[in-house]
């Protein structure tokens, strides 16, 4: 372990018994964060211990002025390390050039430590307003004792209390030893500041780790080091599913730098820890390299007779039959279909995509004495810690978990196989080991984005108006065992929403559903089940306003009509607000002067919008399509509203044209096939990504600052970049792409 | 096993692994130089990218037997402080969003502009066309690219 490793740890290691030091922890408190988290540490002899203030869990001020700020969310690139605490500093009315921010350990003290469902912001944003006043009432009081004046009389700013009538002020550090001694006010009644006077929040502020990032230090699951730690690579079989029949241990265990060689038998759950052989070497490359004279005799099981092509050819079967569920059923689409004046019909598919992280998934884990310390680049740490209490029946409170910086998550790091091969294999060792899986096992062994089938009809009345929606959905399910009972469970993401919007607006809608069984892993990929309808459902829109010969603005605006506040209805019900969204429709579309523009034939521009995660999204794109086909995505606006407060402009546009891109190269190259239950491809050789020359060449994004609750960025603004693109790409040659990845449609024309 | 005399970031270094060890794995495990990343282990992802003899090049595919007359610079040694001005820029522009691939995408754009002082768009896309950047931040590596140009422009001025 290097130094800086050492300096982490050893800091990470005293935050952590202060935090604990006041016992009695609950579980799940997150939504009393601030009230919890004082009563843990409040108490004068955890503050004697280290000389510094600590009026919560997250809040740690020295003698010297350090602000130490915890951040309790993994951070995988969506910037949480840096907007959480810029929540505190901003009420704590600290410079930011004092604060240092600290990774936590996973700890209940914390609350929840899922990163994941763009919840980070929004199920902390209010608690750590509190927390930062919190503290700053406190300073501000140890002041005004000091001075023996009003503490109305005082106001902080500039990591110091200052008295404007007395000319004086002391900085934070000088007041530690007073406000120590104070007693912690109740988090409801601290005086918040008023928006109007944020010095922090809206601001643009740089990754906190960006030093560290751009200079090479230590700082992902994959760098992580330790004293007498040993590698090892994890081998799985290629059919999901698969079990291992036998392996030549013995030869592998002769190879150079060889320590060990075993097979681990495992169960049947996609998400948990699956049969395999696991090589422990000296280093990754020996690791690597014996593996490749690894051979593995495979009891494939039934999932070998699966394949992409099958399913397609189900899935057509099935589009003129009744879906064995139905989500959605108002009036009478079939009617009103066959009495519209026009009807529109369309097949809409989508493959299996994986997440493909650019740091492959990782993990560190060391086994000592019935108890186990684990290093994991993850997303939801607790996930982590419960399946290693499940599958190797270590108690819970021995199962110490350090979250580290990952390379990447948009929610495969949600699901934790790889943590619990991980230790698993450290089980079977003294020392402290590091699996790293290859690009391939990543691609490979990935809980994919499901594929789907949707096929759509709509029906027009005289007027142009949408009055019928007909979808049969055919999508993925997994035979899972519940209770003792097989079942066949949908695929995380694979689900649709009878609530998914059309559904409210139209009023013959009927949405019906099939699931194929597969024994494909399945997950969240980020903007779950959106990344996707949203793409099918503003195709197909713009197909119905094309077919209407309306404006495809003007066609969306009237379904939207003028329903107001929606509530959700049924199991997914989602609520959704109306207003919000013709907001951002008409937004985007004065910024992107919609109309008001012509383009050459082989040029155009497409609209599309989308609610997801509590964030209402509309985008125009602008494309130029050569005649050879070559798609050139020349300009995306894109106009926001999650809420009322942005936390960090930077960030936030990051986000947002990052999710421009992503959802882009998801949109045109993102495939994966399935022959024999295997994943055909292997490595970015042959699943391939977007790269810099394919990335839009202006990418325009707006936040509308609505009087709203604040939400998060990481997904919403995904969604509605496919659709976009490809309307636009039909306002410039006709084409119409329902098939993905769009390049396997040809866009010539002449 | 067999013993390799190394320069790494003007320093002598010495580690006894197999021929084919690629440099890679020879910084992260040997030498404790993780800057440098694992993402693709077949050159097409680019976060391994490092210079030799100021040449950018795919650590994972590059033996460590046929490097030990070169002169090897990682993100480590780019800059003794930490400040070449794409260094600089990436935190001024904040570009990185999770950071894994940032280094490689430094590494390939401080050759790009050490042969080419004012590269365009297009010099850039073609430059970085194997640096792959899993969150997108591709708009701000070209908008960094730029900004670290005229910067190093004017120090030179």
């Amino acid at each position: 372990m290097n130094i800086d490793c050492l300096e982490n740890a050893g800091r990470r290691d005293f935050l952590r018994k202060s935090a604990l030091a006041g016992g009695g922890l609950m579980l799940g408190f997150y939504l009393n964060v601030a009230d919890s988290a004082t009563k843990q540490v409040a108490k004068p002899s955890t503050i004697a211990e280290s000389g510094a203030f600590k009026p919560n869990a997250f809040i740690h001020i020295a003698p010297n002025g350090t602000v130490t700020l915890i951040s309790k969310q993994p951070e995988i690139g969506q910037g949480i390390k840096t907007s959480l605490p810029m929540i505190i500093a901003e009420e704590l009315e600290v410079n930011w050039k004092d604060v240092v921010i600290v990774q936590g350990d996973l700890d209940p003290i914390y609350g929840s430590q899922n990163a994941g469902g763009s919840r980070s912001t929004p199920t902390n944003y209010e608690e750590f307003h509190k927390l930062g006043a919190t503290a700053r009432t406190m300073l501000i009081q140890a002041a005004a004792e000091t001075w023996k004046v009003p503490a109305s009389e005082l106001i902080a700013h500039d990591s110091a209390v200052h008295h404007p009538a007395g000319g004086r002020k002391l900085d934070y550090g000088e007041l530690v030893a007073k406000a120590s001694a104070l007693p912690v006010p109740d988090p409801g009644s601290v005086r918040l500041k008023d928006a109007k006077d944020y010095k922090l929040l809206g601001t643009r502020i740089g990754g906190i780790d960006n030093p560290g990032i751009v200079t090479g230090k230590p700082l992902f699951g994959i760098d992580v080091k330790l004293p007498g730690m040993l590698y090892a690579v994890y081998e799985k079989s290629p059919v999901f599913r698969g079990k291992v029949v036998s392996a030549n241990l013995d030869k592998i265990k002769s190879l150079p730098g060889v320590r060990n060689a075993f097979v681990i038998q495992g169960g049947s759950d996609l998400k948990g820890l699956l049969p395999g052989v696991a090589i422990v070497a000296d280093s990754t490359w020996a690791a690597f390299s014996a593996r490749k004279q690894l051979e593995v005799v495979w009891d494939e099981g039934q999932g070998a007779a699966q394949s992409w092509a099958g399913f397609a050819a189900k899935a057509k079967e099935l589009s003129t039959q009744s879906g064995t569920e139905i989500l959605r059923n108002d009036g009478d689409a079939k009617v009103a279909l066959e009495g519209a004046d026009k009807t529109v019909e369309a097949a809409y598919s989508y493959p299996f995509i994986s997440h493909a992280s650019i740091e492959p998934q990782n993990c560190t884990a060391w086994y000592k004495d019935g108890a186990i310390e684990i290093w994991a680049p993850t997303q939801n740490p607790e996930a982590g810690q419960k399946i290693v209490t499940a599958t190797l029946g270590i108690p819970k409170d021995k199962v110490t978990l350090h979250i580290t910086r990952s390379g990447g998550g948009f929610g495969r790091r949600l699901i934790p196989d790889y943590i619990i091969e991980s230790a698993a294999i450290a089980q079977h060792l003294t020392v402290p080991v590091k699996l790293t899986w290859t690009r391939e096992d990543d691609l490979r062994h990935d809980q994919y984005r499901a594929g789907g089938f949707h096929f759509l009809r709509g029906g027009l009345d005289d007027q142009g108006k949408l009055i019928a929606w007909h979808n049969h959905f055919v999508t993925f399910a997994n035979k899972v065992v519940k209770d003792g009972k097989p079942k066949l469970e949908l695929g995380s993401g694979a689900n649709l929403s009878g609530d998914e919007f059309p559904g409210r607006w139209v009023e013959n809608c009927l949405l019906e559903q099939t699931p194929l069984e597969c024994n494909i892993p399945m997950g969240p990929w980020r903007a779950p089940r959106s990344n996707v309808l949203a793409w099918v459902f503003h195709g197909f829109i713009d197909e119905l306003a094309h077919a209407a010969g309306r404006d495809p603005l003007a066609f969306r605006l009237e379904i939207l009509g003028d329903k107001g506040f929606i509530p959700g209805t049924g199991e997914q019900g989602i609520p959704y607000d109306v207003n919000r969204m013709k907001h951002v429709l008409q937004h985007v579309a004065e910024k992107a002067e919609w109309g008001k523009k012509t383009f050459p034939r082989g040029q155009g521009q497409g609209i599309a919008f989308h609610f997801s995660h509590r964030g209402y999204i509309a985008q125009v794109a602008e494309v130029t399509v050569s005649k050879d086909g070559k798609l050139k995505v020349d300009r995306v606006v894109v106009s926001t509203d999650i809420g009322a407060q942005i936390v960090n402009l930077s960030g936030a546009e990051n986000q947002v044209q990052g999710s421009v891109v992503d959802g882009l190269g998801a949109l045109v190259f993102q495939e994966l096939d399935i022959e024999k239950g295997r994943i055909v491809q292997s490595n970015f050789g042959d699943y391939p990504m977007i790269r810099i020359a394919d990335a839009p060449t202006r990418v325009d994004v707006h936040f509308l600052n609505t009087d709203n609750p604040v939400t998060g960025l990481g997904e919403p603004a995904l969604p509605p970049l496919a659709p976009a693109v490809c309307n636009a790409i039909f306002a410039a040659t006709g084409k119409r792409v329902r098939q993905l990845p769009l390049l396997r449609t040809d866009l010539s024309w002449s | 096993m067999s013993k390799y005399k190394l320069n790494i970031n003007g320093a002598p270094k010495t580690v006894d692994v197999a021929p084919e060890t690629p440099l890679l794995w020879v910084l992260r495990d040997h030498l404790n130089l993780v800057g440098t990343k694992f993402g693709c282990g077949i050159g097409q992802c680019g976060a391994c990218t490092v210079h030799i003899d100021g040449q950018p090049v795919r650590a994972c595919q590059t033996p460590v037997s046929s490097v030990t007359k070169s002169q090897i610079t990682t993100i480590e040694g780019l800059n003794a402080n930490g400040e070449h001005p794409l260094q600089k820029v990436w935190q001024e522009l904040d570009v990185p969003q999770c950071g894994y691939c940032q280094a490689g995408q430094i590494m390939t754009a401080a050759a790009l502009l050490k042969k080419n002082p004012r590269p365009t768009d297009a010099d850039i896309d073609t430059a970085l066309a194997g640096n792959l950047c899993r969150c997108g931040t591709y708009l701000r590596i070209r908008a960094g690219i730029h900004r670290a140009a005229e910067i190093a422009g004017k120090e030179t001025v």
